[in-house]
């Protein structure tokens, strides 16, 4: 193995091709930036997700005074006994991890925490805030519908709210904008495989008295093919370093300002950066490797 | 060292076949010429040897292999066993004559210091000394023919197959590409030379295997280019 002598060639030909290749390396650089924001995007769901999905909570309001549902009209406000049997009926499903019971009082006092500051509060008494249990699932999501539906049957319960149903809708925008980016990031993944291929196709078609002499002599494959192989994938590996550049932009400059719309706890880490990076080199690699290889079995037959 | 066996070659939506039944046999240094007018089948007759192309029916052995149970992945090792000159040269403009030379011997992995020992001797054996800093554009048509000789002959193949190498030379040039041919052949290269040229076949008086419509129809030792004429 003569590395000096495929580097050396490897060069002419990158040179000789330089505004294919300029154009291979921007379109793998933007593909797999793209593709490596997509990527931070779902981890970042995810995060979020596996935060809420933690704390994911079924809030059972109990009839109060003021309730206006139908079942409390019949029933009045609830009672110390209804209390107990609820509270005894949920820490007795075997769905249900965790049960605190919020009175009144702690109630108002919460409410007037969380909207400190705001109108609302002074529209407010404390009689109209119902005590409530506030329930920890076992499970994610898909227990919330049963406990709810069984829950909202109970004497003096006035409404079950599933608190993960507010969440969905800020998930379906961050879904939307990930796919959005992953869809765009797969086209142009597209876009470079062909420009790979071509410009394969046109080094092998400038070389080609180099590689038929080659042949002539009996050079192996391996040796016909590499210089061309090695320059897909240099091509490949510069666009890859510019995309890794563009990823830790994008990371420091507008994730970590979006950050602050997240909860505490769901950042993206460094790991989480390097992981996605790595990826994209894989992928970079990969197809351009991969692409070269399969048009050379087309263009450079012995 | 080539022997062929009923061998018939027929491309494919071409109703005649380029080589028709043809068998013979060419021993260790042996120099033979290949003559008939074009289309007689000379240049297929060499591109099978090289196993560029597959034969239609029968049997090839080069070197003692048998090409049909050659796989692809072995056939560059059968080709450098065998070195090639054509009508055109066939060298890189870009590179010198002692880097065309050395091209053929670094894309088939040897040492650098293997290179530099061996292709100032085969330098020396074309007759081009103190020209291997030249281009081939500063060369003129017979030099370029003996560098490309020395880079056919220069990994010291068993055979040398020559397609027209006089083809685009004047004739008193090509009596010095035909001595080096000779050189080579005396060396125990077994030389196969593809010609149009009477009177360099004329002059040589080596073996003669005529070829016409893809038949061979003379094979004589000690020949002469235009007997069945």
């Amino acid at each position: 193995m003569r590395a000096q002598f495929v580097l050396s060639e490897v060069w002419i030909g990158l040179r000789r091709n330089l505004t294919m290749t300029m154009a291979l390396i921007v379109v793998v650089a933007i593909s797999l930036s793209l593709l490596g924001t997509g990527l931070l995007f779902v981890k970042q769901v995810d995060n979020t997700r596996s935060y809420w999905q933690s704390r994911v909570q079924l809030s059972v309001y109990l009839c109060s005074s003021q309730s206006l549902e139908n079942q409390c009209a019949k029933t009045g406000q609830v009672t110390p006994a209804e209390i107990a049997n609820i509270r005894s009926e949920l820490n007795s499903n075997k769905d249900v991890s965790d049960v605190t019971y919020l009175d009144q009082k702690q109630a108002w006092a919460q409410f007037q925490k969380e909207f400190a500051g705001s109108s609302t509060l002074h529209d407010v008494t404390a009689d109209q805030i119902p005590a409530s249990f506030e329930i920890k699932l076992k499970n994610t999501e898909a227990d919330a519908g049963l406990v709810a539906n069984l829950a909202s049957g109970y004497q003096g319960v006035a409404e079950v709210v599933d608190d993960s149903s507010i969440l969905n809708n800020f998930y379906k925008l961050l879904d939307g904008a990930r796919n959005a980016v992953v869809i765009i990031a797969l086209f142009l993944l597209v876009a470079a495989i062909l420009l790979v291929a071509n410009t394969i196709r046109l080094s092998a078609f400038n070389r080609r008295r180099e590689t038929s002499i080659m042949r002539l002599v009996g050079a192996s494959n391996f040796y016909v093919q590499l210089p061309f192989l090695a320059e897909g994938m240099i091509a490949g590996l510069v666009g890859w370093l510019i995309a890794s550049g563009l990823l830790i932009l994008v990371k420091s400059l507008w994730l970590n300002g979006l950050q602050s719309y997240f909860p505490y706890g769901v950042t993206l880490t460094t790991t989480d950066l390097v992981e996605v990076i790595i990826i994209a080199m894989i992928t970079g690699v990969l197809i351009c490797g991969s692409t070269s290889f399969l048009t050379l079995r087309r263009y450079l037959r012995v | 060292m080539i022997h062929f066996d009923n061998v018939t070659k027929t491309y494919p939506n071409q109703g005649r076949p380029a080589l028709e039944n043809v068998s013979l046999d060419v021993e260790k240094a042996e120099f033979v010429f290949l003559v008939g007018p074009s289309g007689s089948g000379k240049s297929t007759f060499l591109r099978l040897v090289l196993k560029e192309e597959r034969p239609t029916e029968g049997r090839i052995h080069v070197a003692g292999k048998d090409l049909a149970r050659l796989t692809n992945w072995k056939v560059p090792h059968l080709r450098r066993r065998i070195g090639c000159v054509f009508q055109d040269f066939r060298l890189l403009p870009n590179k010198n004559v002692y880097q065309n030379i050395a091209f053929a011997l670094e894309v088939i992995g040897k040492p650098r210091r293997f290179i530099r020992k061996v292709v100032p001797e085969v330098i020396d054996l074309v007759g081009l000394e103190g020209k291997r800093d030249r281009m081939p554009d500063e060369l003129s048509g017979g030099e370029q023919q003996r560098v490309a000789m020395a880079r056919a002959f220069v990994n010291r193949p068993m055979i040398l197959l020559a397609d027209e190498p006089t083809g685009n030379i004047d004739p008193a040039t090509s009596i010095g590409i035909m001595k080096v041919l000779d050189r080579i052949n005396r060396t125990g290269t077994t030389v196969v030379m593809a010609t149009h040229d009477a009177a360099i076949v004329d002059s040589m008086r080596k073996r003669v295997i005529e070829l016409e419509y893809g038949k061979v129809v003379r094979d004589q030792s000690r020949g002469v280019y235009g007997q069945a004429y």
